[in-house]
Formats: C-alpha cells, structure tokens, sequence
C-alpha cells in the first residue's frame, strides 16, 4: 500500500533547538532518506479523506500514535513523501524513526493513498 | 439468563471472533466480513430464542455467516474484484486462537479513535450486537453505529492488518489490548444490575483476558490481568443483594466463587514467575489478598497497603493514591490516613468515593458535622444507580478502596 507521509513541525518550537543540535539531526535525516530509499515512491498523490488519518506524535517518553489529524493552525507542513509498504504498522514503524520526531512540536501525519479508483466508478 | 441465551453468549465468544478474522482473510474485506457475522448473530438471537438452539451452535454460525459473506459480495459492485482477492480456504490455520488475537490486536490499533477501540472489540471479536453494546453503555445506538462502521472502514481503507505485531512492538500495542479488556470489564462489574442485560459483559471480558494470556503465555501483565479480572467476578454472586449493591466488607463471602479465587491466584504466580512485575499484576496481587481474608477484620492490611505503595509507584493517578489512604488507615488510624486524603481535595474534588471516604474517616474522628457534609457531597456526585441507592441507604458507610 501507498502513504503520503506529512512532515509538519511548529516554527515557534523549532525557533528554540540550537543549531548544532539542529545540524546533528539534518544528518540523521539524510541517513533516513538513505536507509528507506527502497519504499520511498515518487508520484502524484491523491489522498483519502482526513477521518483517515493516524498521527505520530512527539512524547518525551517516547513516540507515540493517535488517531486523527491533530494539526493544529501553529504547525506547518514541512514536506512530504510517498512510501511502499505492506501496511499501516509498517508505515508507523518507519515513520517512528523520523530523526525529527526528537524535536517538540514535531508530528507526521500518515494518509493512504488512493490506488484503487475502481471504487469511485 | 436462558438457557438458549446462555449457550448463545458462549457460542458467540467461541466462534464470532475467529469467523471474522477467517472470512476477512478468505474475502480480503474485513468489513464485510464483520458484518456477515453480525447477520448471523443476529439471525441466532431470533431463531434459536424461537426454535430452541440446533445441534451444532458453531457449525450453525458459520453457515449462516459465510451464507451473509457471499450474499453481501454478490450485492457489490467490486465483485469481481473481490473473488479476485479471496484466497483459497486451505490458507487458514486450523487453531481459532492466533486469528483472534490478529483480530483483538487490530480492533484495539493506536491508528483507531479510543473510543472506538471497545465497541469494535465487542462487536467483532465478542460477538455482541450494536444494540447490547448500546444498552451496555447506555450509549444512542445510532452514535455507537456510527462509530463502529468508521472504525471499520478506517481498517479497512488505511490498511491496518489482521495480525499480531511484531516483538518490537509487542508490549506497547499489549498495553493498548489490556486497556480495552480492562474498562469493558469495568463496564460490566458497575452495571451488572441492570434488568436490560442480556451479555455479561464482566463474564465476556474474563474470558477474553484469559485468551490473551494463553495466547501470549509468557507476557507478565496479560496474566496479571486474567488474573484480576478473574478475582473480581468471583465475587459477583456476593455483590448485589436484591439490585442493591453490597461493599466487599459487608458481603457474604460464602457466596463467593473459591474455585475461580485459587484459579486466579495461580494465575498471579504463573504472572510472578515471569520476573517483570507491572500494575495489573499488582492489582491482582491486592484482589487475591482481599479474597482470601476470612473477613474484613481479619484481612491482611498491611500486606494491602505495602501493595498499593508499589502500585502508586507504577500508577500515581489520584484514584490510586485514594486506595492508597484507605489501606493505609487500615494500618495506621484514621487520623493520619485524613492527613493523606487531604492532599487529594484538588485532583478529587469531584469523584464521589473521595468525599465517602472522607466522610467515613471524619466519623471515625468524631467530627460529625464535616462528615455530613462530605457525605452530601459524595451523593451528589454519584451517577450510578446502585453506588446511590448504597449511599442513601447506608450514609455512614464506606464504599471500599476497589469499589465496593
């Protein structure tokens, strides 16, 4: 199944992490992009409805999941990418060791993509 | 409860979780799936209450369930699609317990709205109808419907699948399993009165707790939790007299079920042996403690309250720190148990067994007045029908540390 992944973060948040903390993470970004290459997919993307939408959140314990699209009006969307996988746990599976998560104010909102069009025949 | 009625629910539990998760597989559709089984429950409810139950209950479900499944697939327009999809019935596995837990896990996914997480469970997994799990939670039928088709299409349509997750992820997704079991069977222990009744709902959860725990044997807490859930309803016989609900230290402890007590109680030293002690283990530890006092005078209250020290350790939420004092002034007197509750007023000003135990200890140290007033308090605040009757009733008396 395909998923668009949203990467939102809170400017005013964000505003705080200094910059060398700020760079250790850009790296580990890279390394993320480069370790999941093999389910990332490039197309256009069409989504399904917000009611479908699963949230990673930001937890000083810990990453952790909700339902619903919580973003609130401070939050923005930083990019976005489009992966392959079997699942929705392997989608949160990836999505929980987004290097950004670290950071408060960081969520990625999960939406599957629309590939069977047949449904709206 | 019939007997129809009875073999019915067993039946249910048995048989509508692992039909789900065969005819989801087979149709590659959880949704219509769970809703071919819920027709044949249905039709169950009906025709064996009117014809008497057949020969074989579980033969009979699948029957009329697979029957629903190719119906409701003949009526979609991906049909074609659909048997495109199905895969050949040798896939599945013979044992029923692995599918259900798939099932069990997928109903309470973090991916689903809390709220959504119980009803689903009921429904797919327990077997219940919308209008039982309606009445159980006093709930619109239309809401809960609601609820429970968007649940469905959110597996449905986000690709959450039927399976059990993977040791990384296991104890955290375990946790959210639990929780679920947990407040159903809460549903069913506070509401057992009710005339509308036709599930119990607390006898369901013990059940279910107990497939969790063997399906995933060497998981501490799963046992902790049969193993509490366990402890509890056995004392179900003894916590009603007459619609009026009876605290653990007035109840007739003959009535209770001594078989299900032991059964419980080894469960916690199976749970024990595992070496990874947590809250449902505890909790369990303080039921068995209760249940094997031979009264209420002679219970172990130390015991009881060095087991809430820890369990507040785990659990510091406000209701825990609640038990806490009560056990402790079982120990150490009223007066310094009043000093502890005091600390309470803020996060408690509102939950009613805060007041009626501050009311209980006022009493015990001769200030009267002040125990009135807390007792009014807590009446106000009681939204339970039986917990009021009690409180009217008996205004002196206190409901206990785990309810009643």
């Amino acid at each position: 199944m395909k998923y668009v992944l949203m990467y939102t973060s809170r400017p005013d948040l964000a505003a705080n992490t200094d910059s060398e903390a700020a760079q250790a993470i850009y790296k580990r970004v890279y390394e993320w992009f480069g370790e999941n290459a093999g389910v990332m997919a490039d197309s256009g993307a069409e989504l399904l409805g917000v009611e479908t939408a699963t949230t990673v959140k930001h937890d000083p314990a810990g990453a952790v999941v909700v339902d619903g699209p919580f973003n609130e009006a401070k939050e923005v969307i930083g990019g976005f990418s489009v992966i392959d996988v079997a699942d929705m746990d392997a989608a949160i599976a990836i999505v929980k060791t987004w290097p950004m998560l670290d950071l408060p104010g960081v969520a990625v909102e999960i939406r599957p993509m629309v590939e069977d069009y047949s449904q709206f025949e | 409860m019939t007997t129809t009625d009875g073999l019915l629910a067993r039946t249910l539990r048995q048989e509508a979780g692992p039909l789900v998760a065969r005819l989801s597989r087979r149709f590659g559709d959880f949704d219509l799936a769970e809703e071919a089984v819920q027709g044949a429950v249905v039709e169950a409810l009906t025709r064996w209450r009117r014809d008497g139950p057949p020969d074989n209950p579980g033969a009979w479900l699948q029957v009329a369930a697979t029957r629903n499944a190719m119906d409701g697939m003949r009526h979609r327009d991906r049909q074609r699609a659909l048997a495109g999809r199905a895969d050949p019935p040798s896939s599945e596995p013979a044992d029923g317990t692995d599918e259900r837990l798939a099932l069990l896990f997928a109903c309470c996914h973090p991916a689903l709205a809390p709220e959504a997480r119980l009803a689903l469970t009921l429904r797919a997994v327990v077997g219940l109808t919308t209008p039982q799990i309606a009445r159980a939670f006093l709930a619109h039928e239309s809401t809960l419907a609601q609820r429970i088709v968007r649940a469905k299409r959110k597996i449905v349509s986000s690709g959450i699948s039927l399976t059990v997750p993977a040791e990384s992820e296991l104890a955290e997704r375990l946790g959210d399993v639990l929780a679920v079991v947990y407040v159903m069977f809460n549903e069913g222990f506070v509401s057992s009165t009710g005339p509308t009744q036709d599930r119990d709902l607390s006898a369901d959860a013990v059940w279910l707790a107990g497939v969790v725990a063997t399906s995933l044997p060497t998981e501490a807490e799963a046992w902790g939790l049969a193993a509490l859930l366990t402890i509890q309803h056995a004392r179900g016989r003894a916590r009603f007299v007459a619609g009026d609900l009876v605290l653990l230290r007035d109840q007739d402890r003959r009535l209770w079920d001594h078989a299900a007590i032991a059964g419980g109680e080894r469960m916690i030293e199976r749970a024990a042996s595992l070496g990874k002690p947590g809250p449902y283990q505890l909790q369990a530890a303080i039921a068995a403690v209760h249940a094997i006092g031979a009264s209420w005078e002679e219970t172990d209250w130390l015991q009881i309250s060095l087991l809430y020290d820890e369990l507040a350790r785990w659990d510091p939420s406000p209701v825990v720190r609640l038990n806490q004092v009560v056990a402790r002034s079982q120990v150490l007197g009223p007066l310094e148990a009043l000093a502890g509750l005091e600390q309470l007023s803020g996060p408690l000003a509102d939950y009613h067994l805060f007041h009626a135990t501050r009311a209980e200890l006022l009493t015990a140290v001769g200030r009267a007045a002040e125990a009135e007033a807390a007792n009014r308090r807590a009446l106000e605040l009681t939204t339970n029908d039986a917990e009021r009757r009690l409180l009217t009733t008996r205004l002196h008396r206190r409901p206990l540390d785990d309810g009643s």
